[in-house]
């Protein structure tokens, strides 16, 4: 029985069928699991286990080690603040503690109603921005805490949900079908064509 | 003032909101670069790149066709785009890979044509979900006018291209751990030598990993001619280059800009480009090449923004993050914030870098905080000597990958400018607001 939903077990399959070992699947299957679950689930991750052929205790070695892969429950919106060197220099300190007054919560916690789970992040390359603040990796470009505050009044009254889906959904836009060339095939064309290149330069230097 | 005569290589499109579509790309030239480099032979495609002398927009700066040229003979092989940007304060493969995604794909096939490569993968980083769907969608559509997929433009060549996305982690963008990231695995850059993916890259077979901007910049390369960037610029550095503007200046963003041309202070003063500092306050430092570059003060403005002219002053144009401090940024802060990040993003399997990176950053805490003591300037500069022996410009290693190496310079070049501050943060504990 699949952890999985059956659209989400298929996507998997997908996704897995585009890569020459299926362990390369490991970063976009988590992605997944997010996606239904709202964090990475240890159902999840013994599925991911048996989709790309290792063991529970792999896949979790491998999701611990990445920021973005939550092993326990976190809110519908992880809101990450940054405070590295450009947003230092624009408030990023300041807007952090600012977010966790508004949300009432410290960073690394979920709010009491669990809508909200702050974190302090390294840099998320929006410095011309600072500082810059995401919403489940969404840009929101709030730079003040007044514009702050409206947006979390936005998501609570659930204004935003089109352009915020909620945490663990990662990309929308699917990938159109499966790869389309065989690689067997592809790998005796390059053979053929590096033949060819280097007839030509063989011809070149007579 | 700035020179600013050198035509827009890769941010032409930058004028249109709706520059990430196929319509506006095919509008605007897209495409013209793929279709005139399928008309020439693969090694000619090659040619015209290592004519055109372009060096990596990544980091390093090594030349592109160069590292094409490494590329073992076998029958399988693999082009990895880089497009895990994460250096502090570097956000211009972020402003590619959401504005002009096609010509990122396009930039990628014709890597893929002049390579022969059985397959490209394009590692985004996953904190960019706009530009995960926006490069997702360019895929799409770029199968879908058979730019991709079998016999592109209806000639013999044949390519599949994957979009892979990150998971939150700086030590991806060193090429070896965004390999072993794209294998499933943790991100732990591979031990050297062999130094270069082209002879063991991803699952072990040849791999050329290129970054966004290098590959952004073979459609204007082609379909101008590799002479016609290598006339712009000067010496080493040819063509134009993003910049990523950001601290304390007016108008942060990203600009395109010819190399050499220009110098920092035209970066940061002109008025078409950053402005000036905010309220005009005197600049004291800037970081010329994200932040594991060496800091420059306001004597070396005049330096232009050349790879050669800037390594020769003891530090890298690297990502082409500039950051403007200004007379309210407390130098042992900013070098404590940039320490916290590499003890952060530290990935552990070497010690000088796992250990010394939370060491020193604990060190500059407690002279950011008023409990600092008389010997921790002493200490800081012995900490990061054991990391990068010597402290030297190149940086010495004593790990698997720079990420260590990179750690001392924040620290190195705050201490050697701001000699007097940090005697005052022993003193008096930090004095800026």
């Amino acid at each position: 029985m699949s952890h999985l939903r059956t659209d989400l077990r298929q996507r998997a399959e997908e996704l897995v069928a585009l890569y020459p070992r299926k362990r390369s699947a490991m970063l976009p299957l988590l992605h997944l699991v997010q996606e239904q679950d709202g964090f990475v689930t240890d159902e999840g991750m013994a599925e991911v286990a048996e989709l790309t052929g290792t063991t529970p205790a792999e896949v979790r070695g491998t999701a611990s080690f990445y920021d973005m892969f939550h092993l326990s429950p976190v809110g519908r919106y992880v809101v990450g603040v940054c405070t590295n060197i450009a947003c230092l220099l624009a408030g990023g300190e300041e807007m952090l503690t600012h977010a966790g007054a508004t949300l009432g919560c410290e960073v690394g916690a979920t709010s009491d109603d669990g809508l909200f789970t702050l974190e302090e992040t390294e840099c998320l390359a929006d410095c011309d921005r600072a500082p810059c603040v995401q919403v489940n990796h969404r840009y929101v470009r709030t730079t003040t805490p007044e514009a702050f505050d409206a947006l979390v009044g936005e998501l609570r009254d659930g204004k935003r949900d089109a352009d915020i889906p909620a945490h663990g959904t990662l990309m929308r836009v699917r990938r159109s079908g499966p790869l389309h060339v065989e690689s067997e095939q592809l790998a005796a064309e390059r053979v053929k064509a590096l033949a060819a290149r280097e007839k030509r330069t063989a011809k070149e230097g007579a | 003032m700035a020179v600013l005569e050198a035509p827009m290589i890769v941010s032409a499109r930058r004028e249109y909101d709706d520059s990430y579509t196929l319509t506006r790309f095919l509008a605007t030239g897209g495409y013209d670069g793929l279709r005139k480099a399928l008309t020439m032979f693969p090694e000619d495609v090659a040619a015209q790149v290592d004519a055109a002398s372009l060096l990596g927009r990544g980091g390093a700066g090594f030349p592109a066709g160069r590292k094409w040229s490494m590329l073992r003979r076998a029958p399988i092989s693999y082009l990895v785009v880089n497009g895990d940007e994460s250096e502090p304060a570097t956000f211009k493969d972020h402003y590619l890979v959401e504005r002009d995604p096609h010509q990122l794909v396009e930039g990628v096939v014709i890597a893929a044509y002049a390579l022969q490569v059985t397959r490209a993968y394009i590692f985004v980083r996953g904190e960019f979900a706009l530009g995960l769907e926006r490069v997702q969608q360019a895929v799409n559509d770029a199968y879908e006018y058979e730019a991709l997929g079998r016999n592109i433009f209806g000639s013999k060549f044949s390519l599949d291209v994957v979009v892979h996305p990150g998971a939150g982690a700086y030590i991806c963008g060193e090429e070896t751990a965004l390999l072993e990231a794209l294998e499933g695995k943790r991100g732990f850059p591979r031990i050297k030598p062999p130094f270069f993916p082209a002879v063991n890259g991803l699952y072990g077979e040849p791999t050329v990993v290129n970054n966004v901007e290098t590959m952004s910049n073979l459609p204007w390369i082609v379909t101008n001619g590799g002479a016609a960037f290598a006339a712009l610029g000067s010496g080493r550095s040819t063509g134009t280059r993003l910049f990523a503007l950001a601290g304390r200046v007016r108008n942060p963003g990203v600009y395109e800009v010819e190399m050499v041309k220009n110098t920092f202070r035209d970066l940061i003063y002109d008025p078409r480009l950053g402005g000036g500092t905010i309220d005009d306050r005197p600049l004291t430092a800037f970081i010329p090449g994200g932040v594991s570059a060496p800091w420059f003060g306001p004597d070396l403005l005049d330096l232009p923004l050349g790879q050669d002219e800037v390594a020769e002053k003891g530090s890298m144009l690297g990502s082409g993050s500039i950051v403007v401090f200004d007379d309210t940024t407390c130098p042992v802060r900013a070098a404590w914030r940039i320490t916290r990040f590499f003890a952060r993003e530290s990935c552990g399997q070497c010690t000088p870098c796992r250990e010394g990176s939370g060491w020193l950053e604990r060190v500059l805490y407690r002279l950011e905080n008023g409990e600092g003591r008389a010997e921790d300037v002493a200490l800081l500069l012995d900490l990061s000597d054991n990391i990068s022996p010597g402290l030297a410009w190149p940086p010495q290693q004593t790990t698997i990958c720079v990420l260590g190496p990179s750690i001392p310079s924040s620290i190195h070049s705050a201490i050697d400018m701001f000699a007097d501050v940090f005697a005052d943060h022993v003193t008096r504990g930090c004095t800026y607001d």
